[in-house]
């Protein structure tokens, strides 16, 4: 059976308001920061998608946006903070570090955060231009408004925490 | 007060202790013996002539090839107000990296040595608080030294080959 | 002179488990993701009450082993690394690069580079100082000066964009010159910029710099004084907030530095407030080197903007497709197999926050055999834990920002 007339439109509704009213909270570790600021500015203002308020705790947020370069000194604070998160909660890895370690192939440096948690969106760039960054919050909105109420209680999402060993 | 000003100074102090005066794009260079590193700096800091009272930097580099003398402890000093700066080069072996700390002349040194611990091993007797910097604490290698890759060995989402490094190529 | 010499922090840090009876300070973690530390570092603090007792700063949170890579990278390839050190000035770190390898090879470039060079250095200082010092007023809780101020670093950015294409980390301009000439609209948006910053400026200087909430917030706030900092090798801004006057465009000039005409702003104490003033002292003697630049240029051949050093430059595309030499060194160049001269040589420019050294040994083959950056953030930010010993919580957070911390440049 599906889900019923009423269940997939509430998850539209739920999922409108949502998507419209994200709370992110920027990790901006180096240079993808910057760009972050400017994007955070007037010119390209990230404000219009709802994201008026930058929360700098995990605990009041919804997306996590890492922005640079993760080391493995780093990781564990990562880890940390996206476990304190409440669900629903949504990671976006701005930058070629961020997604896999970028130019820095070297010892100290984790090739990627997905090596430690799990991410919705990758936006590449070096470091990327403000409207690749507000092109990945619209690929969030979208995911976010299209996603069920049921994920995140589901089997294959359980399976996946699992896999990152996340409780 | 020019390099050759300089040399015949430190000559005319330290005698025949002081070897490979160079001048390379305008700065002289001398290699000083490990154990004399703190007598040369005081000497260049006190002097009122001199008054090398500025540090630059304080480096180290890793020369495999040269038994016993291995790692190599660089500092630039700067004079400000006559603006000459010189290079002194220690050389130490890598078996007993030891080599007299600069902290209590310069408390600029503290992190400058912390740097060069964590990237080479080098150990300078007298440092206040000689650990890790830079790197994660439970590092067991000191990664700058020539022996040791670039890259983590670990790791698997990488294809060498493709890199132009190992492979079969 | 000696007794002061002694590093006092160390050892002093007050290191007591929290169910020891002599305890009476309180451990607070700050960092290293903070909101207010704009970077990746963290300090515990001990503070008894409002008051920082001392402090313990930890680094290497974004350390990406900047010397490791540069062993294994041809010397072009550098120079994409030397942007990611200071990422707000980053253009001053390429240059620095570019005037290090080209003092070690021995290349020459016309006077016309030199002043195209100046003029993206000191937009870049303005950036760099842009950024600082609206942080520094985000931090006492003035947030419109930065809305207001970001404005402006776009139309740098837009300048950047005309002419190497990238707006942040840049990788601008090859050994021996640019890679390709100024074009009009280059030059139009840097006069308009000219034009529109000064008016900007002057607003935000209107706004905090003899605001008397700001003023009585920031001075007296971090204070330094000149001995300590010499001890503490601090170059830049800060240091000539403590009063000592040391510029290496001013000492040690590079790029035709000594063809121009700049006052350097000085401090006295060295606390947040003069900090804050040098900054912005440094921003309108900018301005000044770039309209004296912009002058000297209209004088030269407009057609000239790299030396002409074939084995580094990368030759015209039409030559490559027809003669064998361009042929073979626009592969040595991309390739990366151009040797470089073995020698040994240390190089300093004055970067957004003092003395960028890089101190360079080559053996003659196609990667350095050692690359080392003196990096001015790292070195200062040692003498952070001293600085705000006794002070406030507060004060303790806008002396941090008013630093200028970048973390690209304190790890590298």
């Amino acid at each position: 059976m599906g889900e019923g007339f009423f269940a997939t439109t509430l998850d539209k509704l739920v999922g409108l308001g949502r998507k419209n009213s994200i709370w992110p909270l920027p990790f901006a570790t180096s240079c993808c920061g910057i760009e972050f600021m400017a994007t955070m500015g007037a010119n390209y203002d990230l404000a219009r998608f709802g994201s008026e308020r930058m929360g700098f705790t995990p605990r009041q947020c919804d997306l996590l946006m890492v922005m640079g370069t993760i080391a493995k000194k780093m990781a564990p604070v990562v880890k940390q903070v996206y476990l304190q998160m409440a669900e629903p909660r949504w990671v976006i890895a701005v930058g070629a570090c961020a997604c896999s370690g970028g130019i820095f192939d070297s010892y100290s440096v984790l090739q990627g955060i997905d090596q430690i948690i799990p991410v919705d969106v990758y936006v590449p760039g070096c470091p990327p231009r403000p409207e690749a960054i507000l092109d990945g919050v619209m690929r969030i909105q979208d995911l976010i408004g299209q996603e069920s109420l049921r994920r995140r209680g589901s089997d294959q999402y359980k399976a996946l925490l699992e896999s990152y060993g996340i409780q | 007060m020019t390099n050759e000003h300089l040399k015949n100074r430190l000559t005319e102090k330290f005698g025949e202790t002081l070897s490979g005066f160079e001048e390379t794009y305008g700065m002289l260079t001398a290699i000083v013996p490990a154990a004399m590193n703190l007598k040369v700096m005081q000497f260049l800091y006190d002097d009122e002539a001199l008054k090398f009272r500025f540090l630059t930097d304080i480096a180290a580099v890793h020369y495999p090839d040269r038994k016993g003398e291995e790692l190599c402890v660089v500092y630039h000093l700067h004079n400000l107000m006559d603006n000459v700066r010189i290079r002194l080069k220690a050389y130490i072996p890598i078996d007993q990296p030891d080599i007299f700390t600069a902290t209590a002349l310069f408390s600029g040194a503290n992190w400058m040595e912390r740097e060069t611990y964590d990237y080479f091993g080098v150990n300078f007797v007298g440092h206040p608080d000689l650990r890790r910097i830079l790197n994660v604490d439970e590092m067991d290698y000191f990664p700058m030294r020539k022996e040791y890759p670039m890259e983590d060995p670990s790791r698997v989402d990488k294809d060498d080959e493709m890199f132009g490094r190992g492979g079969s190529f | 002179m000696s007794e002061n010499n002694i590093a006092p922090h160390a050892g002093h840090h007050i290191k007591l488990s929290d169910d020891s009876l002599q305890k009476t300070t309180t451990t607070l973690n700050l960092g290293p993701t903070h909101p207010a530390t704009h970077g990746v570092f963290q300090n515990i603090l001990e503070i008894d009450g409002e008051r920082v007792m001392s402090a313990e700063p930890t680094v290497g949170y974004i350390h990406r082993a900047f010397e490791k890579i540069a062993e294994r990278r041809p010397f072009s390839q550098i120079q994409p690394l030397t942007d990611r050190l200071n990422y707000c000035s980053s253009q001053i770190n390429n240059i620095g690069w570019q005037t290090t390898v080209e003092k070690l090879v021995g290349i020459q470039v016309p006077k016309r580079v030199d002043y195209l060079r100046v003029i993206i250095m000191e937009l870049a200082r303005i950036a760099d100082h842009v950024v600082c010092n609206s942080v520094v007023g985000v931090d006492t809780g003035a947030l419109t000066g930065f809305t207001y101020v970001f404005q402006y670093r776009e139309l740098i950015y837009e300048i950047y964009e005309e002419i190497c294409g990238s707006r942040l980390t840049t990788n601008i301009g090859r050994f021996g010159g640019f890679e390709r000439n100024f074009t009009e609209v280059a030059w139009t948006k840097l006069n308009r910029f000219m034009e529109i910053f000064p008016k900007g400026w002057l607003e935000f200087e209107k706004l905090l710099n003899r605001n008397r909430i700001f003023m009585e917030r920031c001075l007296g706030a971090g204070p330094i004084t000149a001995e300590r900092a010499l001890n503490y090798s601090f170059t830049g801004p800060n240091l000539r907030a403590a009063g000592v006057d040391y510029d290496v465009r001013v000492a040690s000039p590079y790029c035709s530095y000594e063809d121009f005409k700049f006052d350097i702003p000085v401090g006295t104490t060295g606390d947040v407030y003069d900090r804050f003033m040098v900054r912005n002292g440094e921003i309108w003697e900018s301005m000044n080197i770039i309209r004296q630049a912009m002058d000297k240029v209209k004088e030269l051949d407009p057609n000239v903007y790299h030396a002409d050093v074939p084995e580094f430059y990368l030759p015209e595309k039409k030559d490559v497709y027809t003669k064998m030499e361009a042929l073979i060194y626009h592969f040595k160049i991309v390739m990366g197999e151009t040797n470089i001269l073995p020698g040994e040589i240390y190089h300093a420019v004055e970067g957004g926050n003092g003395e960028l050294g890089f101190y360079l040994i080559s053996d003659g083959g196609r990667t350095p055999y050692r690359l080392h950056f003196r990096r001015p953030c790292f070195i200062y930010y040692q003498a952070f834990p001293e600085i705000i010993a006794g002070g406030l919580l507060s004060d303790a957070i806008i002396t941090m920002s008013s630093m200028n911390m970048i973390a690209g440049e304190l790890d590298g």
